[in-house]
């Protein structure tokens, strides 16, 4: 490996008008750098106002989400020697940049209070008793970071024209209609206010998950299954049909 | 009411106090659902008794209470013990989802130094659990939160609460909030050394806004290494293996083949408690029985790929991605890491107020449940049980007080402060402030600690608190992490003198404090030491004898460990 990598960063800051432009640093590499490091370098050495949002650095948090060489990663889950020698950075296109690679994803908090939330069946004798089984399915989906790099890819939020949640909160849906004393049918929301039915399952979403949740196969097929059983979904009708043969 | 913080102690104060209908305000350095909480992996310590029908709250109690080495106060471990269980459960009826024994019931895993089977967990990711079930609440609430709002300043008259100011880093505007009451959930200090576990934002940053106020702080020099992080490649050295990996069977060994824990501690093995495993494999290291990176190994292959998997997800992912390693095939390299501050902000053992009246701190960022060592599974029931107390707490004391709005003088003095660190004229960067500040605190403040160290240690500091002054950034106040640095750095440096005066004060060896040139316990030395700010802005140092522990709950400890107190 080359001691040093060139990390050319998509820098802006919009409320100064300032428009969107590639800086070019140069980054000396130490063994098993990653991303988030290499960017940190550039902060502590050459530039202290370069934005950039992180907390955990052990790829639990879901904050370090960017474009590393236009593919959506965790920057502090890539490394730097996998990415070659020049590596291009920029924020996440499907959200509004603050500044550099910084973005403000709060719209999802709008989404997740739509979701209804969790409600026990009512009258369940206590403590609460459920088979190891039955709770793998939901145990999956509450894996998830909230890096929202699913979200960033999925074609139906980047065109910002649905209601549509997004495969992000389909997770959601999942890991809660999945939790085995769960009372509430989410099918409803999901046909009319979650826009189930502008997901065509092209499983980008899935495909860059670091937390390898199998969202098309396992969150949002199923759920979609659910809603066309109740409201005939048209994608989702091909697709009840195709497993049921 | 304010809520500094959004880990699992800010988020559950919270929930706590919407439940008493008052307005609610929560203020985050990082996004929602970010916290340093986030990252925990182990469980969450409640005397359920699903795995071993012996265990009560007796027995947690008197296993924090020993573990901490008597200095904690038993009014906290007490209601600990008692309220872990049910808060455990309630959380589980917000929605968690832990993983189930044979009977369905929640799955408990052995930790150090618990007795039976205590930690209720989700795998190895029990935080990221906590929080999204008490997030969610809170989401669905109608609590208000502000995210990447770093407070810089609690403004007090020195006995009582005004509110808070707060740079906000999206806009790079200033927040005034003024509040009858303030929660400070702001976690620990971590990073005030080189090599830790913690996230970005364990800065301490709650321990000077208190001090700051005229709150006083409390067992500074007890700070937990945690025995195993990873250390190869260097980029990630630090980074935590859960103890998880002992609990559920991991084993240490030397570059010899010994399994040296069977040396140090044949009773407990891997399995003692946090500061006995770490001295052991720091001396393993120091005394050249470690591996090429200055680790020894930790190993759990023998499990078999489906156990690991199943049970340590996240730890196998780290070791593939980071290292390399297959923990399925091969053993780890670990070394000790920065973990986690037992002392913090003096808070009442019935109400979690400080002195200054309507400020109240809770989770890491308070102090004196945990003693000189804190054991795992002990802080998340920390972040619920005094959580929720807080919150219940400052709900009722908020009920009950009348606001006394923030001047413009005071806010527009804080602007200015602030500000001033954008107009200094040939700044010193502050990140080698920081950078420097860390390397003195984790050559010679660490797990062996000396006299010639620690005033090496406090020399240097000195030596930074006059660079220090001199701090400066370019840019200007929004998302500008030069600025965020010089602002952490300043807080910092004062907590590092005052943890660094206590650790040479206390002259004995408790828990996590190894004094090498003092290696033995010491009765006498059963004190806490108390920082209090004096007019001027330095600080006076006192010694409170620990609270004496009723007769009934002496006597759930051993002949043996009833002489020690
Ligand atoms: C890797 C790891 C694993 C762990 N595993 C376990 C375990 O298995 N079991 C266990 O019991 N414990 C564990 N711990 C310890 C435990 O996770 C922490 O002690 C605990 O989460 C602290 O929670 P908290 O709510 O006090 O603060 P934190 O979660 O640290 O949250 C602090 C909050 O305060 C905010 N904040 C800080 N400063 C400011 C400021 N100036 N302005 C505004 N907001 C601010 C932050 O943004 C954040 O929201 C682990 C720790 C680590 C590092
Ligand atoms: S599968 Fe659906 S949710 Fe996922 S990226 Fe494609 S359209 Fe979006
Ligand atoms: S589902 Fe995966 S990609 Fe989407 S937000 Fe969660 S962790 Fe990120
Ligand atoms: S910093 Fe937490 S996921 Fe990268």
């Amino acid at each position: 490996m080359s001691d040093k990598v060139t990390i050319s960063i998509k820098r802006s800051d919009p409320s100064k008008g300032e428009a969107p432009h590639f800086v070019d640093y140069e980054v000396p590499t130490q063994e098993g750098m990653v991303v988030l490091d290499a960017v940190h370098y550039i902060e502590n050495n050459i530039d202290p106002t370069l934005s950039v949002r992180w907390n955990c650095k052990a790829a639990r948090c879901g904050s370090c989400s960017a474009e590393v060489n236009g593919l959506p990663r965790l920057m502090c889950k890539t490394r730097v020697d996998k990415m070659g020698s020049k590596i291009s950075i920029e924020p996440m296109r499907a959200y509004p940049v603050v500044k550099d690679l910084v973005t403000n994803v709060s719209h999802n908090w709008e989404i997740a209070k739509r979701i209804p939330p969790f409600t026990p069946k009512p009258g369940l004798p206590k403590p609460w008793k459920m088979a190891a089984i039955d709770i793998t399915r939901s145990k999956e989906f509450r894996t998830c970071i909230e890096c929202f790099l699913c979200q960033d890819v999925c074609h139906v939020i980047r065109e910002h024209e649905s209601n549509y949640l997004g495969p992000k909160h389909m997770v959601k849906v999942a890991a809660l209609d999945m939790h085995p004393l769960d009372s509430i049918d989410r099918a409803g929301f999901l046909h009319t206010d979650g826009g189930v039915g502008f997901c065509n399952i092209t499983k980008c979403c899935q495909n860059v998950c670091p937390e390898g949740i199998h969202i098309t196969d396992n969150a949002i097929i199923p759920e979609k299954e659910r809603v066309v059983n109740e409201f005939y979904d048209p994608i989702g009708i091909l697709l009840h049909r195709r497993k049921k043969k | 009411m304010l809520v500094i913080g959004a880990g699992g102690a800010g988020l559950r104060a919270a929930v706590e106090a919407l439940k008493q209908d008052v307005k609610v305000l929560i203020v985050t350095k990082s996004l929602l659902g970010k916290a340093h909480t986030v990252m925990a992996e182990g469980g969450i310590a409640a005397s359920l008794g699903n795995m071993d029908k012996e265990d009560n709250w007796k027995v947690h109690f008197a296993d924090t209470y020993v573990e901490g080495v008597y200095l904690g106060d038993w009014r906290f471990s007490e209601k600990l013990a008692k309220d872990a269980p049910a808060r455990v459960l309630e959380l589980e009826e917000y929605g968690a989802l832990f993983d189930r024994n044979t009977d369905g019931k929640i799955l408990q895993r052995a930790f150090g130094a618990h007795t039976y089977r205590r930690l209720c967990h989700v795998g190895d990711k029990t935080g990221l659990e906590l929080i999204r079930t008490l997030q969610d609440k809170v989401i669905h609430s109608n609590a208000s939160f502000l995210e990447e709002i770093m407070i810089t300043k609690i403004i007090s008259d020195g006995r009582k609460v005004k509110g808070a100011i707060g740079l906000d880093l999206k806009t790079g505007e200033f927040y005034s909030i003024s509040a009858k009451g303030i929660v400070l959930a702001s976690g620990g200090l971590g990073r005030i050394y080189k090599v830790t576990s913690n996230s970005w934002e364990s800065t301490g940053d709650g321990l000077s806004l208190a001090f700051e106020a005229g709150a006083e702080l409390m067992d500074l020099e007890m700070v937990q290494f945690h025995p195993t992080g990873m250390i190869w490649p260097p980029a990630i050295r630090g980074l935590l293996v859960t103890e998880g990996v002992r609990g559920d069977g991991g084993l240490l060994y030397n570059t010899k083949g010994e399994r040296f824990m069977l040396r140090y501690s044949p009773q407990k093995k891997e399995l003692d408690a946090r500061d006995v495993v770490a001295r052991s494999i720091y001396r393993e290291i120091m005394e050249g029985r470690g591996t090429e990176h200055g680790g020894v190994y930790l190993d759990i292959s023998y499990k078999g790929a489906k156990f690991i998997l199943e049970k340590l997800p996240s730890m196998y992912m780290q070791y593939k991605e980071f290292s390399g390693v297959d923990i399925t095939k091969e053993k780890m390299e670990v070394a000790p890491t920065t973990h986690y501050h037992m002392g913090g902000i003096k808070v009442d053992a019935e109400t979690n107020q400080t002195v200054v009246s309507g400020l109240f701190a809770a989770g890491e960022a308070a102090t004196g449940l945990h003693g000189a060592n804190r054991l795992g599974g002990n802080s998340l029931a920390d972040l619920l049980v005094f959580g929720k107390r807080t919150g219940e707490e400052a709900a009722k004391f908020v009920k009950n007080a009348k606001l006394s709005r923030i001047d413009d003088s005071e806010a527009s003095a804080e602007v200015d402060r602030v500000l001033s660190f954008l107009q200094v004229k040939d700044p010193v960067n502050p990140y080698e402030v920081f950078e420097k500040l860390r390397e003195t605190m984790s050559s010679n403040v660490g797990i062996w600690r000396n006299e010639e160290g620690l005033n090496k240690a406090l020399a240097e500091i000195a030596e930074l608190k006059k660079l220090g002054k001199r701090v400066g950034v370019s840019g200007s106040t929004k998302f500008n992490p030069g600025l965020v640095t010089a602002l952490e750095v300043q807080g910092l440096l004062n907590i590092a003198e005052m943890l660094v005066t206590a650790a040479r004060e206390r002259k004995e060896s408790r828990g996590a404090h190894y004094r090498q040139d003092y290696p033995d316990l010491k009765k006498e030395w059963r004190k806490n030491i108390v920082f209090t700010r004096k007019e001027d802005g330095s600080f006076s140092m006192r010694f409170d004898p620990v609270p004496e522990l009723p007769p009934e709950l002496k006597a759930l400890l051993s002949k043996e460990e009833q002489e020690n107190v």
